[in-house]
Order: C-alpha cells, then sequence, then structure tokens
C-alpha cells in the first residue's frame, strides 16, 4: 500500500510538472485530489486496514496528499501569474482610437443665461424678481405710466392689440404699477420678461426681452440710481467699467435719464490695429439702458404719497446686454437657435 | 432735426468747436446723431470774378470761352447758357476742392485753355439749380475770397429731439438751449422786431367752425406787391444746409421761418383763394378729397379741413391744395399761422400716411404764441426778399394763451431728490439761460414757466430735472440706497424654473427662444384643435395669433436644424402659451416646458455605430429625471394628450391628480409636416401647474444593507409592467424598497404566443434590522404567490 502511495505521489508530481496552464492543472488535481481519486480514497479506508497498517499507511496517504495540494498551489499561482501576464500582452488595445462622446451637456440659451446673470446681480444687491403678465392692459401699460391718451406708442404701429383695452405689453414697466399696488414701500425688485413691438428689421424682433428695475422709498436718489447701475454694470461687463448719465425723456420718469458704459473693447475709441471701435463708434461710451426717477404722477396713480416715497426705475434690454457681451453681431441669431450658435455659450 | 452751425451762430454767441459742442448738447439732453459737412470741405481757391468778355467757342457750340477777372484775367471756358460779359460770378480756380471731392485743375476744352470754373448754384450745394451760372451782386471786388461772400461751408448737426421738447424744433429754440449748456450769450429772438401790426384786417374772412380744441389759434396776414422769384443766395443756403430745397422767395420764406420758429406757417396766392375767405372744418363722413400728391383720400370728421368758397384747399395742419398756391403770377399772399391739436395732427397724418415737416412738428403741440413769432418773421423776410408791402392788421381767431404758471423750487427737494446739494445762484443761472423767470422767496425760488415750455413743465420736479440735466448730471456721485427692510431673493417658484431648465441641460438638452406668435396653420398642422388669442394687428398671418402650445416653435427650431444638417436635435423650450378663455383674468399665460429629441439617444461610437434612436422611452428617461430632480411626484399613464403624438406610444403625466403634462412618440405624420422623416420624441410639463416641491426629509437607507434578488415573470403580455410591479409592492409590503423591470423577453416560440417574461430587481430592506433570509424568503413567496393569483403569472427558473 505503501508502495502505491508512493507512486501516485510521484505519478501525480510528474502530472503537476507537465501542467503547462491552470485549466490542465485542475484536471491533475481532480485527478490525484479529487473525490473518485485513488488517494483520497485510500486515505478514506484506512480505518479498514489492519491496525498495525493504519498508522504508516494513513501518514504515508495524508503527506502524499499534503504534498500534492501544496505542490498544485504553488504551481497553480506560478501559471496564474504567467497566464495574467499572457493576458495583459493580449489585451493591448490601440489607444488611439476614439474614446466615447459622453452626450454633451445642454447650454442655457443665451438669453437666459444672461437674463440669470442680472438677475443674481440685482439679487445680490437686495432686489427681489417680479414676472407680470405679457397681455396687460392699455390702463397699466400706457396710462399709469403717464403716456397721455395720444401718445404715439399707443398706436397700432407701435403696439399689439389683443382687444380695445389690451395689448402685448409694450415693455416691462407695468409691472412697476403692480408691484406699488400690491405693497407699501420700501419696494426693490427688477422684473424680467417678454415684450412686444411691431417692428421687424436688422435691429429689432417683434418679441424681445427687457429688465425693469424699481426702487421706492422714502430716500432713494437719482444718485443711488447711478450707484447701483454702476455696480451692476460692474458685475456684468467688469469691474473696470465705468457709466454716465446722459439726460434723456420718457414719460415715466423725470428726471430721466439714457446709461451708457465706458468700452469694453477699444482704448479711446481706437482698436488694436489702430482702425476706429466699431462697437462705440470711436466714442468710447454704449450706450446700455433707459433709467429714471419715477414721475410723480406714476407714484399718484398708486396713491404713494409723492412728497415722502421716491424712486428710481430703469428698463434695459437682454439682447442687447447679450449682443454686447458675447459680440454677437446679429440680433436673429438669437432667434434663428442654429444649434451651432447655442452651443457656443 | 438739422441745425447749420452758421444758421445757429446768427442767435447764440458759440465759444465752442462743433465737435466739442455736440458732446456738451449730449450730455445736457439734446442728442446728436451726428455732425455732417454741407458744401465745401475747404473755401480756398473760391473767389468772386467778373466776367469781362465772353465769345462763343470755335469749336463747340454751347460752350463760351470767356476773360474773367478774378484779381488777375485769366480764361474760363464755360458751359452754361446764361454766362454774359458784365456778370459778377464764383470762380472755382485750379487747385480748388469741389464739394463731391475733386480737385479741379487746369484743363483745355477743344482746344482752349481753361483756368478754372464758373460756378452754378448747385455746384456750391447753394440749391439745386444749375439751368445756369450763380450770378453774385455787381458790387463785389473781383478776387474776393467767396467764402466772405456767401457761407460757402457750414457744419450741420443733425439732431434728435425728444417729445418733451417741442420747442427745440426751431434752430432758435436750439440756440437758447446751446446757450443754456455753454454759457454763451443768446440774442434776442429774430421775431423781437414786428414790421406788421395788430387790428382788423381788411380783404379776406377767416372762420373756425371746427372749434378751438382742434384749432386753437388761427392767424393771418396780407402781403401786396408781391414779387415772386428766386431767394437771395444766403436764404438758398441755409435752406440747403437744414435740408429743404429752394424753390421760390414767398416758399422758402414760410419754410425758413418754420425752421427758425418751428411754427409752420403756409402761404396763399390770395387771388387764387375762392371767395378771399377760408374756413376751417371738420370734414364730414366719408368726404373724398384729391390731394396735393394726386391721390384720393376718404376722410371722417376726425380730419380738419380748410375750406375757400368753392370747397376744401388743403388738410389743415398736414397738406396745403394745388389750387391756391403761389406760383410765378401771385402778386397777393396771404400768410397763415396757426396752431392745430397735436394729437388730432398726429392722428390724421398716420390715418393717411401723410408726414410732412409741418404735420409731425404740429404733432407734437406748439404753443398758440408761436403764431405771431412766426408771423413777424415772415412780414420782416417778405419786405426785404419779396418787395411785399405788409397790409395793416392780423386777423387772429382763438382765446388767449393760458396765462404763465409760476412754479415753486426747493433747494432741500432738489437734494433730496438728486442725493446732492445745488447752490441757488446755480439754479438761477441754468432756470434763466433756460428763459424762465426766476424770483427768490422766503422758500426758495418762484419759477415762472415760460411759453414754449408750457407742456412739459409743470411742477416742481420738472424744474429739478432742467437743474439736474445742465448743472447736476455729469458729476453726479455714485451711491447705494439704504436697504432698510428690503431683502433679495428669488421665490420658490423662480428656482423650480431655474431648476427645471439645468435638469434639462445637464442631461444634454439646449434649450431654444421661440417665438410666442403663431399663425392659424400651426395648430392644423399639429392637429389640435385649440383656440388661441388672436392679435388684431398682426405683422403677417402667420404671427396673428398667440401660440397655446410650445409644440410649434420647437418644431420649428428642430427642422430649421436638421433641414442644416443636423443628425441629432436634443432642445427643450421654457415659455408661456396663452389661453384665449383666460383673457381678461390676468393670467391668460401659463409656463410650459417642452423638450423634443430626435436622432441618437446616445452619440455614435467605432464600437457602437448604431446607437438606438431616441423614442418614447429616452423622453420618459428625461421626464423621469426632470420629475425626479424636481421632487415631483408623478404619475404616468398610457393616454394620448393630443392629436400631435402617436396614438400608442404616448402617455400622459399626473401630479396631484392633476394632468401635468404628455410624453410620446410625435405622430409620423405631424412630424413629415415639418419635413422630419424619423422618429422625433417629445415631452412636455405645465411648470405652473406643478406643486411646489415639499421639504425632503431624511431617511436612513444606509444603516442596514439591502438584499436583492432578481426574479422573472413569464406572463400575458397584456399585462403592463406597472401593473406588474405594483403587484409586487402591494405583495412585499414595506420591506420592499424598489422594484425595477430589467429585461422583456418575448419569444412565442419558447414562452408561447402572446406571452412575455418580465425580469424584476427587487431590493428589500428594513431601516431598523437587518433582514434575514428568512423574511426575504417569505416576502418572495408573497409575491410569487401574487403575481400568480392576479396575472396568471409564473416564475421562470
Amino acid at each position: 500500500m505503501i508502495e502505491r502511495i508512493e507512486e501516485l505521489l510521484a505519478a501525480g508530481r510528474a502530472a503537476i510538472e507537465q501542467a503547462r496552464d491552470t485549466a490542465a492543472l485542475e484536471e491533475v488535481r481532480i485527478e490525484y485530489l479529487g473525490r473518485k481519486a485513488e488517494l483520497p480514497n485510500i486515505l478514506r479506508g484506512v480505518a479498514e486496514l489492519p491496525p498495525e497498517q493504519r498508522g504508516p499507511t494513513g501518514r504515508a496517504a495524508n503527506e502524499a496528499r499534503k504534498a500534492l495540494e501544496t505542490e498544485i498551489d504553488a504551481r497553480s499561482s506560478k501559471l496564474a501569474a504567467a497566464e495574467l501576464e499572457q493576458r495583459l500582452i493580449d489585451d493591448k488595445i490601440d489607444v488611439t482610437l476614439p474614446g466615447d462622446p459622453q452626450p454633451s451637456i445642454g447650454r442655457l440659451h443665451l438669453l437666459t443665461q444672461t437674463r440669470r446673470e442680472i438677475e443674481d446681480v440685482f439679487l445680490g444687491l437686495g432686489f427681489q424678481v417680479k414676472e407680470g403678465p405679457e397681455l396687460e392692459t392699455v390702463y397699466y401699460n400706457f396710462d399709469a405710466l403717464n403716456h397721455d391718451p395720444t401718445h404715439p406708442a399707443r398706436l397700432e404701429t407701435d403696439t399689439f392689440y389683443i382687444g380695445e383695452d389690451l395689448v402685448l405689453r409694450t415693455h416691462t414697466s407695468p409691472m412697476q404699477v403692480r408691484a406699488m399696488l400690491a405693497q407699501p414701500p420700501p419696494i426693490h425688485i427688477i422684473v424680467p420678461g417678454r415684450v412686444y413691438r411691431p417692428d421687424s428689421d436688422a435691429t429689432h424682433t417683434p418679441q424681445f426681452h427687457q429688465i425693469e428695475g424699481l426702487a421706492i422709498d422714502e430716500d432713494i436718489t437719482l444718485a443711488d440710481l447711478k450707484g447701483t447701475l454702476l455696480a451692476a454694470v460692474k458685475a456684468i461687463f467688469g469691474d473696470e467699467r465705468e457709466i454716465r448719465l446722459r439726460p434723456h425723456f420718457f414719460p415715466f420718469t423725470e428726471p430721466s435719464v439714457e446709461v451708457d458704459v465706458s468700452c469694453f473693447n477699444c482704448t479711446q475709441g481706437l482698436l488694436e490695429d489702430g482702425s476706429r471701435c466699431n462697437l462705440c463708434k470711436g466714442t468710447t461710451w454704449i450706450e446700455i439702458l433707459g433709467a429714471g426717477m419715477v414721475d410723480p404722477n406714476v407714484l399718484g396713480h398708486v396713491d404713494y404719497d409723492t412728497e415722502r416715497y421716491q424712486g428710481f426705475a430703469f428698463g434695459m434690454g437682454i439682447e442687447r446686454i447679450a449682443m454686447l457681451k458675447h459680440g454677437v453681431p446679429d440680433l436673429r441669431l438669437l432667434y434663428d437657435n442654429d444649434i451651432r450658435f447655442l452651443e457656443q455659450f | 432735426m438739422r441745425v447749420p452751425i452758421e444758421w445757429l451762430s446768427e442767435y447764440v454767441e458759440l465759444n465752442l468747436g462743433v465737435q466739442e459742442l455736440a458732446d456738451k448738447l449730449a450730455l445736457t439732453g439734446t442728442e446728436v446723431e451726428r455732425i455732417e459737412r454741407h458744401g465745401l470741405s475747404e473755401t480756398d481757391g473760391f473767389v468772386v470774378g467778373k466776367v469781362l468778355s465772353r465769345e462763343k467757342h470755335p469749336d463747340a457750340d454751347r460752350l463760351s470761352v470767356c476773360q474773367v477777372d478774378v484779381g488777375e484775367k485769366v480764361q474760363i471756358v464755360c458751359g452754361a447758357p446764361n454766362v454774359d460779359a458784365g456778370q459778377t460770378v464764383g470762380v472755382a480756380r485750379p487747385g480748388a476742392v469741389m464739394p463731391d471731392g475733386t480737385k479741379l485743375k487746369r484743363a483745355k476744352l477743344r482746344g482752349q485753355e481753361s483756368n478754372g470754373m464758373i460756378l452754378s448754384e448747385r455746384e456750391l450745394e447753394i440749391s439745386q439749380d444749375h439751368d445756369g451760372i450763380m450770378v453774385l451782386p455787381d458790387h463785389l471786388e473781383p478776387g474776393t475770397s467767396l467764402a466772405e461772400v456767401l457761407a460757402l461751408s457750414t457744419d450741420v448737426l443733425v439732431l434728435e429731439i425728444t417729445p418733451n421738447r417741442p420747442d427745440c424744433l426751431g434752430i432758435y429754440g436750439v440756440a437758447r438751449e446751446v446757450a443754456a449748456a455753454t454759457g454763451a450769450a443768446l440774442k434776442p429772438p429774430p421775431w423781437s422786431e414786428d414790421p406788421g401790426s395788430s387790428g382788423p384786417l381788411q380783404g379776406v374772412e377767416i372762420v373756425n367752425q371746427a372749434g378751438a380744441e382742434l384749432n386753437p389759434r388761427f392767424t393771418a396776414r396780407v402781403f401786396d406787391g408781391v414779387q415772386i422769384g428766386p431767394s437771395p443766395l444766403w436764404l438758398k443756403a441755409r435752406l440747403m444746409a437744414a435740408g429743404q430745397r429752394p424753390i421760390s422767395n414767398v416758399v422758402d420764406i414760410t419754410n425758413y421761418v418754420m425752421l427758425v420758429t418751428g411754427q409752420p406757417t403756409h402761404a396763399f396766392d390770395l387771388d387764387r383763394v375762392a371767395g378771399a375767405q377760408l374756413t376751417v372744418r371738420r370734414a364730414g363722413a366719408g368726404e373724398q378729397m384729391v390731394t396735393l400728391d394726386g391721390q384720393e383720400r376718404t376722410l371722417d370728421p376726425d380730419v380738419v379741413l380748410i375750406d375757400d368758397a368753392e370747397g376744401p384747399t388743403s388738410i389743415a395742419g398736414v397738406m396745403g391744395g394745388a389750387r391756391s398756391e403761389v406760383s410765378a403770377e401771385t402778386t397777393r399772399v396771404l400768410f397763415e399761422a396757426a396752431t392745430w391739436s397735436g394729437p388730432n395732427i398726429h392722428q390724421t397724418s398716420w390715418k393717411l400716411a401723410l408726414h410732412s415737416e409741418a404735420s409731425t412738428r404740429f404733432a407734437k403741440g406748439l404753443q398758440p404764441e408761436q403764431t405771431l413769432w412766426a408771423q413777424a418773421l415772415a412780414t420782416q423776410l417778405l419786405a426785404q426778399n419779396a418787395g411785399a408791402t405788409v397790409r395793416p392788421g392780423t386777423i387772429d381767431i382763438g382765446a388767449e394763451p393760458p396765462a404763465p404758471v409760476t412754479l415753486p423750487l426747493r433747494a432741500a427737494r432738489i437734494k433730496k431728490l438728486i442725493g446732492t446739494p445745488v447752490a441757488e445762484h446755480r439754479s438761477v443761472n441754468i432756470l434763466t439761460a433756460l428763459g424762465f423767470d426766476v424770483a427768490r422767496t422766503g422758500e426758495g425760488l418762484a419759477v415762472t414757466v415760460p411759453a414754449f415750455r408750457r407742456a412739459d413743465v409743470t411742477r416742481e420736479v420738472d424744474l429739478i430735472e432742467e437743474v439736474a440735466r445742465l448743472e447736476v448730471l455729469q458729476d453726479l456721485p455714485a451711491t447705494l440706497p439704504a436697504r432698510h427692510e428690503a431683502v433679495g431673493g428669488l421665490t420658490e417658484r423662480q428656482r423650480l424654473v431655474r431648476r427645471a431648465a439645468d435638469l434639462l441641460s445637464a442631461q444634454g438638452l439646449h434649450e431654444v427662444t421661440g417665438w410666442s406668435f403663431a399663425g392659424p396653420e400651426q395648430n392644423q398642422k399639429l392637429g389640435l384643435e385649440h383656440d388661441a388669442v388672436q392679435l388684431r394687428n398682426p405683422m403677417s398671418a402667420d404671427q396673428s395669433q398667440l401660440r397655446t402650445t410650445l409644440l410649434g416653435s420647437v418644431l420649428d427650431i428642430a427642422s430649421h436644424n436638421v433641414a442644416r444638417g443636423a443628425e441629432t436635435v436634443r432642445i427643450f423650450e421654457l415659455g408661456a402659451v396663452y389661453k384665449p378663455e383666460a383673457v381678461g383674468s390676468g393670467k391668460a399665460e401659463d409656463t410650459h416646458l417642452l423638450a423634443l429629441l430626435t436622432g441618437a439617444a446616445r452619440p455614435a461610437t467605432w464600437r457602437d455605430n448604431q446607437p438606438p434612436v431616441a423614442d418614447f422611452y429616452t423622453a420618459k428617461g428625461v421626464v423621469t429625471a426632470l420629475l425626479d430632480g424636481l421632487g415631483v411626484d408623478y404619475s404616468l399613464e398610457a393616454g394620448r394628450a393630443n392629436g400631435a403624438l402617436h396614438p400608442g406610444r404616448s402617455a400622459i403625466l399626473t401630479a396631484k391628480s392633476q394632468r401635468v403634462g404628455f410624453v410620446g412618440e410625435l405622430h409620423p405624420s405631424v412630424a413629415a409636416e415639418w419635413d422630419i422623416d424619423q422618429t422625433v420624441a417629445v415631452l412636455a410639463v405645465n411648470l405652473d401647474k406643478l406643486a411646489l416641491p415639499e421639504v425632503r426629509r431624511y431617511r436612513d437607507l444606509t444603516s442596514f444593507p439591502e438584499v436583492r434578488e432578481d426574479i422573472a415573470v413569464l406572463l400575458d403580455q397584456s399585462v403592463t409592467a406597472a401593473e406588474l410591479v405594483t403587484t409586487i409592492r402591494s405583495a412585499a409590503g414595506a420591506l420592499l424598497r424598489d422594484a425595477t423591470v430589467f429585461d422583456v423577453y418575448r419569444d412565442a416560440e419558447r414562452l408561447g404566443e402572446g406571452k412575455q417574461s418580465l425580469a424584476v430587481r427587487l431590493s428589500f430592506a428594513a431601516p431598523d434590522r437587518t433582514l434575514t433570509d428568512e423574511e426575504v424568503a417569505s416576502k418572495r413567496a408573497k409575491i410569487i404567490d401574487a403575481v400568480g393569483k392576479w396575472h396568471g403569472g409564473e416564475i421562470r427558473g
């Protein structure tokens, strides 16, 4: 019996030696150590042997099994390492093939980005954001904003009418009056929104977007208007920007001003190549918005005490700010919505 | 408004260069569109000449060879028919630069030497006359620079006058503004001398039947002995520089007077005014009239006409009539200067599409005092330049102009509104320069408003604006408002809208901005039967309504991109749709969001070069991410929200038992209407109908592990995934954290006709303990039981 065990051990060792890969080695393991293999059978049969043979046979068989196990394990890790090595070599890829394109992140429309940017500036300055109806009454769109009954802006050439007393709002200013009716001062609001005028050419679309601003309290001054707009302009166009106020006329503000921002495209009106700046036309200033102190007649419409309360209002075009800031040359690009345009911002 | 500097300087002593002046005006409230140069760019080489002799050119019928004294004797070949010996003329010598930029050279014309050019008026831009050379007064010395004799060149300020300042529609009004803005001295108005007289005027009768509201003032004078002829050169040159074409002295004077005073005037040939009478009246309803431009126009009672004894001669304030126009034969002139209702003229000129220098001025609202300024200035000019004698008296119909208003101006109020103090004497100086009368009172200033600012300055704040624009604005400090109780921030609804856009762009969708307008055919093409809000005055038929859905605009944009070669389009719009039934309720708009996906569901690669195309499930995936991201509890059921959708591939979204949107594939025939021949998936949500998300409460998902199991169930195909999952959930109860269908298998041969196998991934967990195998096994058994009981489903494998 002992001899048989030694034979098996020798044969097993030879088989281990010959196994060329882990699969072959596994077969060797089954052949010599598996459930139906001879060596384990011998071990299981030890109890039936005569007592004097049990000890030596059991010992020999056990040692042979352990030896085979150890050698198989050793051989196995050796073979596995070699196989892994080979697999890594086989797994080599062409790293120059294109990577998987991920779905690109979509972009908010440039008008939305610009609107949010402006909103965020004024949120930081303590303003709230209000939205008003696009279908607006003649009262809020014109009457309450001190447009006299014959003001040309009321003509059908200048305003879209839905009915006798209902229009598509021509500006975001009606919300000034609605906001003042809804709450007492202090009021600090901005009103972004879509507005409409029957105009269509290179610089006008029949729908466009504005942001209105309104600040009413007991002590809001024209100088506060300047400071507020200066802060906003610096946030939007850069810290080096300056603004200037030029007198103008609007029916619902008095005094009224137009606001220019110092040109961010040129030096002293000239481009680097010495040619005249096309943005400011060489003037070093770019008009960006209209503003003023709210006219007492408007405050009167909401029964505010005009000796006590005062404040400023302003209105800016989102399209204009977006185009200036990003150098978009044609308003209509914003409404063509070509993906190649949208993806740029 | 064109203001020639040469003309302006007659009324104000200009102390600045033209560019500085323009800048000053721009910063004090008068917008300068541009500065133009009128006439010669340089006047060197333009001199007075005397024609000494004229002989016919030996080799050219139409040319003359002239010897001209230009300080020295030179020979000039001239083509004008009227050139003759003895004339005093303008000569451009070799080297002179003409207004069009050409530099004159010594030349030979058909063999005859020519040392310059004898000038016509058109060549100098003094008039459009090119029939012959310009003949100057005899007393001028030959060789004198022509610039000393005539205004050969001037800069012209092209101004945009704001509607509140009709006083600046006259050059004298601009001069007053210049004086106030620059501190220059203003000269007295040119109408301060009036050679005419008031009192009754013989020989004409004028009646105002239209009433004082439409015609507050009508003034007229009569001039006898009028000699019609060309205007003097200086007058022509000024009109040309101001953009008016010279015609004849009397007509030119009506224009000149208007340009100085802002008051339009009209000259009638009195002998052609039938009955020597004028009647101002409203037109009859439907009354027809042929206007000067030859068009027959239908009038209404809001149009004001001026009749003579034979009927209408003109539309008041808008257009004169041909019948009583002055002509070469005119000797007696009826000179009219009237005030008309601004709004009425505005309305009439828009209604008839007739716009003139006169009507645009009247429309802005002129003051009645201006009529007599115009009469005074015209009386001077007609006497000087048309040999006219003014008949005594002036017809003057209308009420006394309103008395001047005096307003208080408090220094404290200026500071409170502007935010910076203004010294009282500064306010006094500015207001005085602008023509206001200022007196000091105990409380500040008492300021009397001149007639020409009557409409614009009615309150203290209007005076503050005058002071602010001229004194304060350029050095205004920049301060920030005191905050008091004001607090900034977005509302929850505004944050929801922002988040919705962010969630879609994070999934690779680009936001687009479409038109609110739509045409009636849009909903037809979409198979929608919505009523739409109609515009009364649309710009075109395809913009005659307001959209009832974002589908149209998003499809327009998708189609635009597909037509330009885009293979994959993933876009969304967030905007208003308009509900006709809610018009008048104050809330006719709903904020919708609509996304569209067409083309590859994910980008193709070299190892996945046929990715699936975006379809219902792609859109459902997007809307799931959107609504989950917004924290909205929603459900989805098969159903066709509208006729634009595929009948078998669309579903309705519901939240809090309200319909809030839909998801689906577009009906192929609708997509085809937009020239898209591939699957188009869409999803839409009415953001206004979504409840605001509730604050999310913490759940413990990490302390105890999940147990995951997969089961596959053999079912009839009629059982939906949602039905199966619902059954599983109710059978398993609270310990089942999640159940997701992850495989669908249909094979008639292996599973049987009409059968399907749905594989579901289950995950079990309890918040307070680790589940035992037995607990999970018992839940699994209950699930198998319920699936068998409710759906006849069997567990596979």
